[in-house]
Parts: C-alpha cells; structure tokens; sequence
C-alpha cells in the first residue's frame, strides 16, 4: 500500500531571533529536508529612495546609516565620493586617513556582530558576549567623532563635518593594541570547536561560478576563493596607500566565510594602525565655500561665510547634470549609489545597490537539500541585516 | 579588453548597430540601446572574452514623466578580468513589456522584481514577477514621480476590528516643500508668471 505524503510548508519569521530582523521566510518541507525557500522581503521597506529624491544632497545623508545600521559610515561614504566626483572636489589627506579609519572600524563593527551571531544561531552564547564589549569601545569611538553611536551623520562630501576630538586617535591606537587579543580569544571558541565545524564546514556551498551569476560581492565571493575586494582593485580615497591583504576562502562553505571575516578583522585592524601613524593635521573638510560650510567662529565676522552658511543650509548646494555609479567595499560586500543629478539641490534619482539584496536573493538555491536546521547558518553566513535589503 | 577605449571601439565594431550611443565619463562606459536588443548586448557582454561581464551589479529604471517614452532602464555591469563597468541604458514606454534576463543572470530576478514594484514596468517570461518590497496587497509605484512622497494610505490597528486596517492618509499638516532657489534667478513661480505672462503677450 502506497501513502500519499504531502509536504509540509513552513513560515520562519517575520519575528524569529535567527531570521537576524524581519525576514518572513516560507520554507516548504519534506520531512527535515528544504525542498524550496521562498523570502519575503520588504517588512522594513522605508522608502529611502524617494525620501532621498526629496531632500537636498546633505539631508540626503542619515538616510545611509539607517541603510546597514551596524556600519553606517560606510554606507555614507559611497554617497559622499559619488556627489565629489561630480563636482570634482578634492579631499584633504586627513579627511581621507579620518575617512578610512572609520570605514575600518564600520568593517569591525559588522564582522563582529555577524561571526558572534552566527555562532549565536548554532548555539554559542559566550562570542556574542565578548564581542559585543568591543562593539561598545568601537560605538564610543564613533560618539566621540560624530556625537551619536550609531547614526553618525558624519561624512559630508568634501570631507568629514568635524575635526576627531583629543585624544580620540590615542584611544583608537590602544584599542587596536587590544583588540588582536579578543579575535584570538573568539577563534579559541570557535573555529577548531566541534560544534561550530559540524555546523558550518560543507554547509552552503558556493561555487566561483554561481557567485557571480548570483551577483555575490564581498566575503561571500571571497569565500568562494575569487579575490575581488574594491578596496584593492578600484582603490577610493588612501586605500591606494595602505597596505592590506585580502583573506580568500577555498571552499566557499559557511565556515570559510567565517574564517575570511575573521581574518579581514585583523587586516582592519592593521590598517587602522597604518591610517593613525600617516595621518597629520590639515583640513578636515574642502576648503570650497560652495559646498562644506565655513566654521563656525568665522560666522559673525565675514559676510561670505554668513552667505554661505545661510545658502548651504536652506537651498543646500547644487550638483550639475550628470549620471554616476560609485560602489565601495562595504563590509557585507559591493555598496553602491547610481546617482543621477539634474543641475538642482536634489537627487533626481539615487539608488541605493545593497550587498544584502543579492545575497538573500540566493537563499533558495543556498537552502535546497539542506536540513531546516542549517537554515539559521546560512542565514547567518550571508550577513543579512535588513535596514539595507529593504531599504 | 585593457582600457575602456578599446573596450568601446571593440563593442562599437562587434555589435555596429545595436549600440545607439556611447561614452567614457567617471571612468565608466555609458551605452545606450535599443529595448529589444538587451539580451543580445548582454548575452555578448558576458561570453565574449575581451569583455567579460561577468556579473551584474544592479537593474533599475528612471522615471521621466515629461518624456514620450517614460522610463529608462539601467543596467549596470562589472568585468572582474577586466576591472570595468558598463553602464546599459534604453528608453521605454509606460506600456512596454521588457524582456527579463533571468536566464543569464539569475540574480536578474529580484532586481527586475524590484523594478516592476517600484515603476510597473512588466517583464516578460519572468519566472516571478511579483512585488517584493511594498506590503501585501499594495497599490502603485512608489518611485514613479507622480506618486506623492507621503503615499496613499497609512496604516493602523483598529481596536474595534482588531485587525490592521488600511486607511485613507490623513495629515495634520501639509507637507512642506519649501523653495530655497535664490531670488535674484527668479523663484518657481515668479518664473512660471513671467512665463504666463509673455505667452498672453
């Protein structure tokens, strides 16, 4: 006698702490085995591309660090370098050093909460609660710089908006003395740990050539063992000075994207240390009235920077005609701003190309054949953080 | 191909008519296209072993409501070989079904998706053409621009239902849109007077 099976179809999320914010995820069944992932996006769809098409370039700035929230400078700087090749600004070398640093620990700030929480979600507790010490030094960091933690606000094109307070590079220099320590504390945990290699070694296997019919950038290509990093090939601002190298996987497995994100931490690290010993004092900001305000003292004394500052922060300042694509290397991967301006104060259109987007839309062919068990680690794997897939 | 230079002349030479126009600017290649030509430029852009085009970075539209053929379709590629990026563009219609890509590149299905969402341009033979980013049961295309930035409904929880409803958006107060340009270039609508004024004369 034959027994007529059905599948069963099962819904992970919108709420559920291994879907790493509101991914609703429909997973249809067969026994344990996935036979199909269906996501759906979108729970947390602000509409920052037409709320940017409204706003002037500066305005136009928190919206990116509410992209991916747990490094949001990074996400400004694809703005910003993408208004100053238009208007062919030059930035001065401090802005670039300040600039960098702060990508770096944007970069930090990400793989730690992404090796943390995938360790999380297959069943270590203790990485989270070390990591997430260090993301409170780094959160500090970017206070001390900006004034707020998370949504800095503080990459302007042209430049950075303000000077690092004293100090600031003297504690940065000390963290970087520590942090190395904390990595190896992490990898002791994790990476020979039995568990956390059963759950991820062979587990959503890319191949090179899949990850880039899939439009993978980042770890998750790196993984996969191509050695593909903007920083490297299409250096922006002083990457181009520094020197780092770029950590590839072999097997382009979950746990090889562990161990890339792992060392990509201490490559940051040791640009962080380069960026601290070049750096001198300068401008922080292009010197063209135009476009970065004037400061502040210089405002009741000269009619110019009273202007200005007046022009700057009512009409904000214009862009000419033009259609450009800049990308950097976020930490998930390839961000990148289209932007096209029209010769007003206002994007004509920006979008926003997130790394996410790409990765997450693979979740079906990453999943098929796996077990429901291992949905969390590849999730977890493919750094999904929704702020920048919904946008 | 080694410089963006020689990548040009040599699409320009290999696909003669199907490119309308190019140019080099930000150290990209812009084209443009013809819409029904899209599969073929890319199916070339991809295979042939002076290009490369390995990945595709991202699809999007653009949305000119004053012109004849409304949006206009960007695709952006990336040549790792190479290290370049094409940028493919061409004019459509409102009502002009687009052929989708997924078959090169799968990653074409979510972008074109989001596209659909977001400007109702229709793909055709897309395996999944349904909206990704708007809610469930959504209405309109948020980035065409005659969609205003507050949107249509607003949603909340009714006590009595107790379920979520959609509503008509109700606003305390306008959105304002101030208009900063200076007036010594004539504000929007003292030029939009003059402008009456001399067609009347």
């Amino acid at each position: 006698m034959t027994k007529k099976i059905k599948n069963l179809n099962l819904n992970f999320g919108p709420q559920h702490p291994a879907a790493h914010g509101v991914l609703r995820l429909i997973l249809e069944l067969d026994g344990e085995v996935v036979e199909k992932a269906d996501p759906h996006i979108g729970l947390l769809h602000r509409g920052t591309e037409k709320l940017i098409e409204n706003k002037t370039y500066m305005q136009a700035v928190p919206y990116f660090d509410r992209l991916d929230y747990v490094a949001p400078m990074n996400q400004e700087h694809a703005f910003a370098l993408a208004i100053e090749k238009i208007l062919k600004i030059e930035v001065p070398i401090r802005a670039q050093y300040i600039r960098v640093i702060f990508c770096e620990i944007g970069r930090i700030l990400s793989h730690i909460l992404n090796v943390t929480t995938q360790a999380l979600d297959v069943g270590a507790l203790t990485p989270s609660l070390w990591g997430f010490e260090e993301r409170e030094t780094l959160m500090t960091f970017y206070e001390r710089a900006s004034g707020s933690r998370l949504h800095a606000n503080y990459f302007r094109a042209g430049g950075v908006h303000q000077d690092l307070p004293a100090g600031l590079e003297e504690d940065i220099a000390k963290f970087c003395e520590t942090f190395p320590k904390i990595i190896n504390d992490l990898e002791n945990l994790l990476t020979d740990n039995r568990i956390f290699k059963q759950r991820n070694v062979d587990i959503g296997i890319v191949t090179k050539e899949d990850a880039l019919d899939y439009s993978f950038t980042g770890v998750m290509i790196r993984g996969s063992g191509v050695p593909w990093d903007l920083r490297k090939s299409q250096p922006y601002d002083c990457y181009d000075q520094l020197d780092f190298k770029i950590p590839v996987g072999k097997n382009g497995d979950c746990y090889d994207r562990y161990l890339c994100r792992i060392e990509e931490m201490k490559e940051s690290v040791s640009i962080i240390k380069q960026c601290l010993s070049k750096i001198e004092s300068g401008p922080i900001k292009s010197q063209d009235g135009k476009v970065t305000p004037p400061p502040k003292k210089e405002l009741k004394q000269s009619m110019e920077a009273l202007i200005h500052h007046f022009k700057l922060f009512t009409e904000g300042y214009r862009v000419p005609k033009d259609e450009i694509y800049t990308s950097v290397e976020a930490p998930k991967g390839e961000f990148g701003v289209y932007l096209i301006s029209d010769g007003s104060s206002k994007p004509y259109k920006c979008k926003i190309r997130a790394p996410g987007f790409s990765h997450l839309q693979s979740m079906n062919y990453l999943i098929k054949g796996h077990m429901l068990a291992d949905v969390p680690a590849v999730l977890g794997s493919l750094d999904i953080v929704f702020g920048e897939v919904d946008r | 191909m080694k410089t963006l230079v020689e990548l040009e002349k040599k699409i320009n030479s290999e696909l003669t008519t199907k490119i309308n126009n190019s140019e080099i600017k930000h150290n990209q290649l812009y084209l443009e296209i013809d819409k029904e030509d899209i599969i073929d430029v890319t199916l070339f852009l991809k295979t042939n072993k002076d290009t490369k085009f390995r990945q595709l970075i991202d699809i999007t539209a653009v949305d000119y409501p004053e012109q004849s053929q409304r949006f206009k379709l960007v695709y952006l590629f990336l040549s790792h070989e190479f290290n370049q990026r094409i940028i493919v563009s061409y004019n459509v219609n409102e009502n002009e079904i687009i052929n989708t890509l997924t078959s090169i590149f799968p990653a074409s299905n979510w972008m074109e998706r989001e596209v659909f969402d977001m400007y109702g341009i229709n793909f055709k033979d897309h395996p999944d053409l349904r909206r990704i980013l708007t809610d469930y049961g959504f209405e309109g295309h948020p980035l065409r621009k005659d969609f205003p930035l507050t949107g249509h409904t607003e949603v909340r929880y009714s006590e009595d239902k107790k379920k979520v409803v959609n509503e008509p958006v109700k606003l305390e107060q306008n959105y304002r849109n101030f208009d900063y340009e200076s007036p010594w270039e004539g504000t929007n609508y003292i030029k939009e007077q003059t402008s009456n004024n001399d067609k009347k004369n």
